[in-house]
């Protein structure tokens, strides 16, 4: 399986996108977001980008204001998603210029564009930013 | 800025961030569903554009942790939508918002199957996509050779076919028989060879899918492995787009190492000498660097690297190599790096012979255990506790008692727990682990758990040497100004025992000692209070001479409690209070306290039961099995109380009496006290416990030896050859009669192992009675009934069934008449409950009288783990996520087992089914292996799923490893040993010749053959 959630929290612990890769109720989403926005966000820039949590891990990258938490398996690579998660904040800087908490509250429909592009089933599917970013540009021409 | 043409929606989300609280938040949402609901109900016409926009709202409010029900239909519906962008929304909904099971979804699937085949190929990826996340078994039915076909086709575009790759795997999890293994393994070796890395990455994800399943039928696709892992590793024809920081796709080299990792084993010579050679690159040729995603991309690929070599179990200078390169992160300053070497090196703990290596590591890991992040701490508790030995006990546990200070909260319990098992485990001698756990109650008083101070009580007790110095240690603590609770309940405890011994130093006079103790009552709760008032009662008796106020001091003491509320405490003050008055016999039930039986780990036992994180413990368990405890060792060789009796005495006065007992009337005359083992136990509620830490606290404050004066007279004329008969004779028959020299028919070990297996047949035969049992088991239930038969033309009399239960197992045995009638068959039913995994087994204690022969037999009852079993069929699609998600100990256990009985494979299989442990036929591929899996019911827990993989060596029939996984480390123990205990010896050999040449009273339980472990658990027990 992989990856079992992506989440983009700010640091007020509002989410602002979340993608779950396997299936939970929302009092199970509520409660599984409240606890890890607990967990991860209380941690200094000092301590290890890893948090152990019920019988997974979460990967975690805060950049400005944002945090991007993701779930992960026991035995997944830990280093991997670490930079996925930088290669995802890269592929929308590419696209939005810079990217900022805001443009993803007002584009959410192209954050969701962008990882479906990359994540499958919680799987990767694609790295390249090219190939990320060509079907949004697709739609953008044609709209 | 706002969407493309979506302005209510961005209107909407501004409106949402200015809300002031959640409260304000909660008003504008429920305002706009409302509105959202109107127009899908009113409006009959909503353009796609008003429909889109009404969708993202809903999946906006749903991000925000609101239900959206009512919109399923209505984002399900935009999937039919013509247009793209409504197209688009519709699917990308519908993925967020349902699950595979939804009705909705199936309503769909003719719609998302004319975009997969259909032309348009924006439309297709966007299919597969939906598919590819949520799609179930439905849509593997009826897509998948739609979705192979793209993934095979030339002429499909790699945008498509990546999408398709992972689609299929989707599928395939769903539903494994829509990939034809024979055909497939062929295309999936081509799919290998696709130069587009897009395509080849979600390949790659597909393979590790296919290959975790069924390694052999995709051994082809292992050269392909290999040759992309170098094509990759040394850059070759990698488009630019594709390299992140420098570094060819770190993802597909992870992920091409991790398919690796299912193959067992590289035959090939040159396959392996190229990935060994790529390896090396990787393991020697990884910089630190100064850009921070480089590195870490960089070392993502170690990583996998070196889980790599480890699995290939590369030769032992590889393995040094990597195990320096571990010792080198575990160093480093970078925290990602840190954490990840300690991770590593416990992994490595695991699996290869590496720990002497890693031991010299130990300093910097204990560094680790104060690192300021909770991960990496967490990281090197586990790690020191893994690689903790005889060698390094000491320096380890020392350093968890003095972090157990500084600790937060959330690790002391575990913390606690770990240091006091490992101190027990490794103690190089007993006053040392005397001094550990009393500075754990000392430190997490709060978290240390009763088992934790019965298991030092039990050692003290058993070991006369450690009685001054654990007495005078207490002591120290009490003296302090704040005493944890459990802190006075183990020193009262002790100082009632043994602090006459230290009578002679300073300040260590029954006065002083009392009033220490005393002190503390005002502070505890009512639960100490009753170990306190036992302390007195033998402060008082170890006066001599006899001090008149000190006495009359307790006395007080004892009349206050008399009327006390709490029964517990009422009852010892009254019982003390009466014995007291009866001089002597205070001496006798007084007297110190009978050696306990040792008995197996008994606090890692109960540990395991305790609310603790228990992740670790049986791991500590499995250790411990491996190496015995020096504190066992040391209370073998010291006899009890010098001349009074050999260790049994405990045992029975402990165990046995209150069950006997029970039906004696309340009046204790000195008589009836001295005859039945000194025991008040006439009111014992409780159903007589073969725990023997339970019985510390027991109602029953004073269990004694018979009473020490009678019993070593008795011991000093029979002691020489037979003390222990004597004893036994004296708590089951009068001594002058002899036990057991009737014969039993058949073999009584063959005949407990055959009952295991099914649920019918004779339990016990001699010439005078037969036992048979009959059972019926329903999830942790059990209803068993005993048929005593009396095979004879005289009636049996004297006819006693008594059940020494473990502490797992709830049994309540209906009443069992005194005479069985000649010729006749008395039927009496017994129920049992199980309450926790535990191989334990329960005893039944079986007696009668014919003529002038006493019989007496100790009988294991089948009521064993299997019983509490239920086979299930797991496939492949539930199996191995669920497999997976048990990632390690003490979850999942693996051990290597040598010793096995020879037996085909198939007869195996026979074996787990009959255990009601159901074997998966092809879920392994490989045929020299079993999976199997079965569900435990327990009285605690809901019915938990166990997963058993046996995998055979063929050349060697008489090995095999075993992983076994279950989501409760008892359990997952518990099963293992058992199942381990079922393929090492099947007791069939014939009964050993020694109880016929024995004396006839020399053994009481002489029927069970010594080389049954079991049995002799068994024996102990009773």
């Amino acid at each position: 399986m992989g990856i079992r959630f992506i989440l983009m929290v700010n640091k007020q612990g509002q989410t602002r996108l979340a993608q779950y890769y396997e299936w939970l109720t929302l009092e199970e989403r509520r409660a599984l977001e409240g606890e890890i926005v607990r967990k991860c966000l209380a941690r200094n820039e000092q301590q290890c980008s890893f948090v152990e949590h019920r019988n997974y891990k979460i990967v975690y990258r805060r950049y400005a204001s944002l945090f991007f938490l993701v779930g992960v398996d026991n035995d997944e690579n830990e280093l991997a998603i670490l930079e996925f998660i930088h290669l995802l904040v890269e592929t929308m800087d590419r696209h939005f210029g810079n990217v900022c908490e805001l443009d993803i509250m007002f584009h959410l429909e192209k954050a969701h564009f962008m990882l479906d592009e990359m994540v499958m089933n919680g799987s990767v599917v694609e790295t390249s930013k090219a190939n990320i970013l060509s079907p949004i540009q697709l739609m953008e021409k044609a709209s | 800025m706002a969407m493309h043409g979506m302005r209510g929606l961005s209107v909407f989300i501004s409106e949402i961030r200015n809300c002031q609280n959640k409260e304000q938040e909660r008003l504008r949402v429920d305002k706009e569903l409302g509105n959202v609901r109107n127009r899908f109900k009113n409006e009959k016409v909503l353009t796609p554009y008003d429909k889109k926009k009404y969708v993202w709202k809903m999946l906006y409010i749903y991000m925000l942790g609101y239900d959206v029900d009512f919109g399923h239909m209505e984002a399900v519906s935009l999937i039919s939508a013509p247009k793209y962008p409504e197209k688009q929304v519709g699917y990308i909904a519908t993925s967020c918002l349902l699950n595979e099971n939804h009705d909705f979804l199936r309503l769909a699937i003719n719609t998302v199957r004319n975009d997969i085949i259909g032309r348009n190929e924006t439309f297709q990826c966007l299919a597969l996509t939906m598919v590819g996340n949520i799609g179930g078994r439905d849509f593997a039915e009826s897509l998948a050779p739609d979705v192979q076909k793209l993934l095979l086709s030339s002429s499909c575009r790699p945008l498509v076919r990546k999408k398709a790759a992972l689609c299929l795997l989707r599928l395939y999890r769903k539903n494994p028989d829509i990939v034809n293994v024979d055909g497939w393994a062929d295309r999936m070796s081509q799919l290998l060879d696709e130069r587009d890395l897009g395509v080849l990455t979600s390949s790659m994800s597909l393979l590790v899918a296919l290959v975790s399943n069924n390694h052999e039928a995709y051994w082809s696709c292992l050269p392909k492995c290999v040759k992309t892992l170098e094509r990759l590793a040394r850059n070759q024809d990698i488009p630019q787009e594709y390299t992140y920081y420098g570094i060819p796709s770190p993802w597909l080299q992870v992920k091409t190492m991790r398919a690796l990792q299912y193959f067992p084993t590289i035959e090939d010579p040159h396959t392996r000498r190229t990935l060994f050679e790529v390896l090396q690159r990787i393991l020697m040729g990884t910089d630190v660097v100064k850009n921070v995603n480089k590195n870490n991309a960089s070392h993502a690929v170690l990583f996998e690297a070196l889980a790599l070599v480890m699995h290939l179990d590369a030769e032992k200078e590889m393995m040094s190599q990597c195990v320096a390169l571990l010792g080198k992160f575990i160093a480093v300053r970078e925290p990602n790096i840190r954490y990840l070497g300690l991770e590593n090196m416990t992994r490595m703990l695991m699996v290869t012979d590496v720990q002497e290596i890693i031991k010299r590591h130990q300093a910097q890991i204990i560094t680790s255990l104060k690192d300021p992040d909770v991960s990496i701490r967490r990281r090197a508790l586990d790690l020191l506790y893994g690689m903790c030995d005889v060698t390094n006990a000491k320096d380890i546990v020392e350093e968890l008692l003095q972090y157990l200070s500084s600790a937060d909260f959330t690790m002391r319990e575990e913390l606690s727990l770990k240091a006091a098992i490992l101190a027990e485990k490794f103690a190089p001698d007993l006053s040392w682990y005397v001094d550990v756990i009393l500075q754990l109650i000392d430190k997490a008083g709060d978290f240390i758990s009763d088992d934790i101070w019965f298991r030092v009580v039990q050692f003290v007790t058993n070991n006369d040497d450690l009685q001054p110095y654990a007495a005078a240690k207490v002591k120290e603590y009490l003296d302090k100004s704040a005493v944890h609770e459990t802190m006075v309940k183990v020193s009262a405890y002790i100082l009632g025992e043994y602090s006459h011994l230290l009578a002679r130093r300073p300040g260590c006079s029954p006065k002083e000692i009392f009033n220490l103790l005393h002190e503390k009552l005002p502070t505890v709760s009512t639960t100490t209070i009753p170990i306190l008032l036992s302390a007195y009662a033998k402060i008082l008796m170890h006066t001599q001479p006899p001090d008149q106020e000190l006495q009359s001091q307790i006395w007080a003491i004892f009349n206050k409690y008399e009327s006390c509320i709490d029964a517990e405490i009422q009852q010892r003050a009254v019982e003390y209070l009466a014995l007291c008055q009866k001089g002597a016999a205070l001496m006798d039930i007084l007297a110190e306290m009978p050696k306990f039986p040792e008995r197996k780990s008994s606090l890692i036992k109960r540990a395991e039961y305790s609310e603790a994180d228990t992740a670790e413990q049986s791991a500590i368990k499995l250790r411990a099995q491996q190496q015995t405890s020096n504190a066992l060792v040391v209370t073998d060789q010291h006899s009890a109380n010098g001349a009074t009796s050999p260790v049994p005495v405990g045992q029975l006065s402990l165990v046995k009496v209150p069950s006997m007992i029970t039906t004696e009337n309340d009046t204790s005359s000195d008589h009836t006290l001295s005859q039945q083992n000194g025991a008040l136990s006439n009111v014992d509620p409780q159903p007589p416990s073969a725990d023997l830490l339970s019985d510390i606290l027991g109602p029953l404050a004073i269990e004694g030896p018979p009473d020490a004066t009678v019993q070593s007279e008795n011991n000093a004329a029979s002691g020489l050859e037979g003390g222990s008969d004597a004893i036994d004779g004296s708590a089951i028959v009068p001594v002058e009669e002899q036990t057991n020299t009737v014969q039993p028919i058949g073999n009584i070990a063959e005949r407990f192992h055959a009952l295991c297996l099914k649920d019918s047949g004779v339990l016990y035969e001699d010439p005078y009675i037969q036992v048979g049992i009959k059972a019926e088991w329903r999830g942790h239930h059990g209803r068993l009934v005993l048929f005593l038969g009396n095979k004879n033309t005289a009636p049996l009399v004297s006819v006693q069934a008594i059940i020494l239960p473990p502490a797992h197992l709830k049994m309540e045995l209906s009443l069992v008449p005194d005479t069985i009638p000649p010729r006749a068959q008395v039927q009496c039913p017994l129920e049992v409950v199980n309450l926790r995994p535990s191989r334990d087994v329960a005893v039944l204690d079986f007696s009668y009288k014919f003529g002038t022969n006493m019989v007496n037999v100790k009988l294991r009852l089948p009521a064993v783990l299997n019983k509490f079993l239920q086979p299930i069929q797991v496939s492949a699609e539930e199996f191995f996520p669920q497999w997976r998600s048990f990632s390690g100990p003490p979850l999942k256990l693996q051990e290597v087992i040598r010793g096995i009985r020879p037996m085909p494979l198939p007869e195996m299989a026979n074996l787990l089914n009959s255990f009601r442990i159901m074997i998966c036929p092809g879920l392994d591929p490989n045929p020299n292996n079993l999976v199997a899996s079965t569900t435990f019911y327990s009285d605690s827990k809901p019915a938990m799923l166990c997963l058993v993989r046996i995998e055979t060596d063929p050349a060697d029939r008489t090995q095999l490893r075993m992983t076994l996984a279950s989501g409760d480390p008892t359990l997952t123990f518990e099963l293992k040993e058992f199942i381990k205990e079922q393929l090492i010896s099947i007791p069939t050999a014939p009964r050993a010749p020694a109880p016929a040449a024995a004396p006839p009273a020399a053994q009481p339980t002489p029927q069970i053959p010594p080389n049954d472990p079991a049995a002799i658990l068994a024996g102990l027990l009773s």
